[in-house]
Formats: C-alpha cells, structure tokens, sequence
C-alpha cells in the first residue's frame, strides 16, 4: 500500500498542513463573526448610506467566487505598491468573504426572533441597545450556532483554494509531498481522508450540539 | 368625549388625578386608518377595561400609551409629560408603564428570576442584591418562588404570564397596561392569572385592561371603554355599559357576547 508508505513517511508534513487548515478556517470565522456583527449592524441601520454600503459589499461577496477575491487580494498590494506576506493577505481575503456570509446568518438570526421579545424588553424601560445586547442578540447567535459551524466546515474546505498561493495548508502539502515522493494520486487520496475526517465529524458534533439544544426549548 | 363622563361616578370609587391624558389620537397602518381620533382621560387608581370587536383598535390604542406604536396625530400625556413630543426620552417614562402582552413574552434565555431583575438593574433603579431581594419577594406572592432559577420553557401558560406580570412590577410602575392577558391560555389557567390582577386592582393598581373577559371586567373596572372601528363609542361604568349600552353599537356588541 504506497498510501501507507507515504502517510509514514510525511505525515509530520501533513499534520503541519491540518494545522495551518484547520486554524485558518478558525480566526476566519472567528473574524467573520465579530466583522460580521458590525456590518450586520449597518445593515440595519438607519442610516442609508451605512445600508448602501454594507448591502453593495455584501451582495459583491457573494456574487463573485471565492477563488477571485482570493486573486484580487493577492494583486492587490503589488497594485498600490506594498509588499505584503502572502499568508497575511489570503487570510484577509477569506475573512472579507467570510464576514458577508456571517452577516448575512445574524441578519436572519435577529429577524428569527419574536417583535414580543423587543416590545416587552422596551416596555420596560430598557434602550434599543441593551434590547439588542440583553434580549435579540444572545438568542440570535443560539439560533444560528448550526449554521455557524457549517460555516466553519465550508471554510474547512474553502481553504484548498489557498493551496494555488502554496500557503501550506493539506493541499498545499499535497502538491509538495506528491511531487517529493512522485506518489500524487495517493497523496490526494491522504488529502481527501484528512478533510473528510474533518468535516464529518466536525458536523456529526454540531448534530450532537444541535440535538442538546433542541431538549433545552 | 366630555369631561364628566371620564371623572369617576357619583358612588365615585376613585379620585385620583390625570395620569394618562389622551388628545386626537389617530394612528394609520399604511392605508388602514386604525384609531381616529380618541380622546381620553386615566386618571391615578382607575381601573379601566377597553373592550370591543376585534380589529377595532383596542390593542393599538394601549400600545399607543406607552408609545410601542408612535402616532400620526394627536398627544399622550404621562404624569403631565407629553411623551410623544420630540426630543423626550421615551424610556424613561416607559419604565412607569407596566405592560402585559397576549403573548406573555417572557426571555426564554433568562432564568425566572433574571427575567424580573433584568430590568431594574439594566436601568440602574436597583443593585443586582436589591433586584433580586425584591423579585424573590414578588415571586413569592405569585407562587413561583420555588421556579426562581429555572428557565422560563418548564412554566406552564399561566405561570408564563404571571412571570410577566411580576417582571413588569418589579419596575414599580404608576400603571399597568394589559393587552388581552389571558386570550392566549388554556381555559383552566385563566383563573389563576384574573387572580393575580385582581390582587393587583384590589391593591390600587391604576390599569387599563384590554380584555373580552367581560365578567371580570364587568367586577373589577370602574370603567368601561367601548371601541368600535377607531373610536371609543361608548364609555361609563360597568353598571351603564352592561346593564344599560345608549350606543347601538354597544348594544349589539355586547348582545354577541354576553350568551
Ligand atoms: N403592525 C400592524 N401593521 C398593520 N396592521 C395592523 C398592525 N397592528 C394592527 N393592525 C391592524 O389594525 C387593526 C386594529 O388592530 P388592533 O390589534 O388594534 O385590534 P384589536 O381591537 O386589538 O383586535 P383584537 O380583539 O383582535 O385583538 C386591525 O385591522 C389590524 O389588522
Ligand atoms: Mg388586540
């Protein structure tokens, strides 16, 4: 099995590679959440300008494939003249696309919850801000936990892509150990087991989560 | 609307003076003009019941008070303060105004006691101790001392809406505004939640109750409001309103849903 051969001999390789996958896809949803909270906020604001912007960004986020955006920030700094680590700008790329998505969740996780919710907290007293922080916001974010961490697993796989810039996540590691070892197919097929290993049972823990939560209503 | 039908009768059980005072309010949803022009007076210790076909503006008309709908037209006095003017802070007067929903809208997120502390302690009337010093006692007078810390999903509809009423107490209102509280329960819970508000009116509560408990209305108000289409059409005490309607509109109403 020259699957097993290769696992033994470059797996210390390919763990670097989980690793860099797996932190990468965790600060851009980290990211993405408290980015995407504020443009989430402008959304809904009343101001139209801070609406226009944030909507034109968000639809262009998602009108346009990741793959793109990861290009425009990689051509972007040569264009005005920086030098910048690459690692740093496919990092701000996948955030940028990644705080659209996440906005657009809270967007819908505060829209899930009840108008009562918001009359009752204001009828007593309480300022459109402390309702949002105290009563709307804390069981948006329970609502849309789920759909958080399917974010998290499309990014899991998202982050192949970066593999084109030789960032040094498991594709990445599969292009180098492949052509290392001249074993390409079985290193792909490593690839593969590593990212289904990941989503799955990243997924299969969100189904647990998902399952506790529902006893609790 | 004159002035000597909204000051308490002659037996006049109540002399309080104007809490609520009511101009020329109408509200319009969109095209659908809803309240057309009301008039009105609550004055400290009534204790009013609006009632009414549905779609009449009842509900409108009491989240109206406290602003929960913003008017087109017309002004909402609270305690002399004109409340719907610019530049008044709404919040603060809604802190005086208790108010109950159909719904119940308890925070399902919060622990039973958290729900009647977060207020208090969210606007800085009290200490986290003092909130909880002071929702333990409510709780208490409710029954529900012993749910203090468990989550609002295991209360049964009637412990639900009792929750909110203590959570709007809590705040120590000078009024307390009930939309229609028990609509939303189970017939053998509506009892217990008439209870607490009795206690509450026996106890000097001013209030303005939406409600088509017309018995209950009929035993605790000192006032009836009729509304039909936009309108309070007729207005007295329970003993003129029930036992003697001048309106048509009245009379036809009430022939619908006494028997
Ligand atoms: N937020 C809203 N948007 C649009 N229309 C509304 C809104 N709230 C109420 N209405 C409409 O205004 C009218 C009066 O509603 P309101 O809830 O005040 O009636 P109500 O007398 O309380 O009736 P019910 O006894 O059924 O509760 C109804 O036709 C209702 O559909
Ligand atoms: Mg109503």
């Amino acid at each position: 099995m020259r699957v097993i051969k290769l696992i033994a001999a470059a797996w210390p390789q390919f763990l670097q590679g989980t690793w860099v996958t797996v932190y990468t896809s965790l600060i851009t949803v980290f990211l993405g959440l408290i980015f995407g909270s504020l443009v989430c906020l402008m959304r809904m604001n009343k101001s139209k300008i801070l609406r226009a912007i944030s909507t034109v960004y968000v639809e262009v986020i998602r009108g346009t494939p990741i793959l793109l955006q990861l290009w425009i920030f990689f051509l972007l700094p040569a264009q005005l003249g920086l030098v910048l680590d690459k690692y740093f700008c496919a990092l701000f790329a996948l955030v940028v696309n990644s705080t659209a998505y996440v906005s657009e969740l809270i967007r819908s996780g505060i829209q899930s919850i009840d108008v009562g919710q918001t009359e009752a907290a204001r009828s007593l007293g309480l300022t459109s801000g402390q309702t949002m922080i105290k009563i709307v916001l804390p069981q948006a974010i329970r609502n849309i936990l789920p759909a958080i961490g399917n974010e998290f697993i499309m990014m899991i796989k998202e982050t192949s892509l970066l593999s084109t810039f030789m960032i040094g996540d498991i594709m990445t590691v599969r292009a180098t150990v492949g052509a290392a070892y001249f074993l390409p197919f079985q290193a792909l097929i490593i690839a593969g087991i590593i990212y289904f290993v990941l989503t799955f049972s990243m997924s299969k823990l969100l189904g647990l989560l998902e399952r506790r939560m529902r006893q609790d209503d | 609307m004159t002035e000597s039908m909204i000051q308490p009768n002659d037996n006049g059980l109540v002399k309080g003076q104007e809490l609520i005072r009511v101009e020329g309010l109408h509200k319009s949803f969109g095209k659908l003009h809803v309240l057309k022009g009301i008039d009105e007076v609550i004055h400290q210790g009534e204790v009013v019941s609006v009632i009414g076909p549905s779609g009449s503006g009842k509900s409108t008309f009491l989240r109206c008070l406290n602003l929960l709908e913003t008017p087109e037209e017309g002004k909402i006095f609270f305690e002399g303060v004109q409340i719907n003017a610019k530049g008044v802070n709404v919040d603060i007067h809604r802190r005086k105004m208790g108010m109950v929903f159909q719904q119940f809208n308890v925070f399902p997120h919060l622990s039973v006691l958290d729900n009647v502390t977060l207020a208090p302690v969210m606007t800085k009337k009290m200490s986290k101790e003092e909130a909880n010093e002071t929702a333990m006692g409510l709780l208490k007078r409710i029954g529900l001392a012993d749910k203090a810390n468990v989550f609002p999903r295991t209360l049964s509809g009637g412990q639900k809406q009792r929750l909110a009423i203590v959570r709007a107490l809590a705040m120590s209102p000078d009024v307390m505004l009930f939309d229609e509280p028990t609509s939303a329960l189970d017939p053998e819970m509506v009892g217990e939640v008439l209870d607490v508000i009795r206690t509450l009116v026996k106890g000097g509560m001013t209030t303005v109750l939406v409600t088509h408990e017309m018995g209950f209305a009929r035993a605790v108000s000192n006032r009836i409001l009729f509304m039909d289409g936009g309108v309070i059409e007729e207005s007295g005490t329970p003993e003129q309103i029930f036992g003697d309607p001048q309106s048509p509109r009245t009379r036809e109403f009430l022939s619908k849903v006494l028997f």
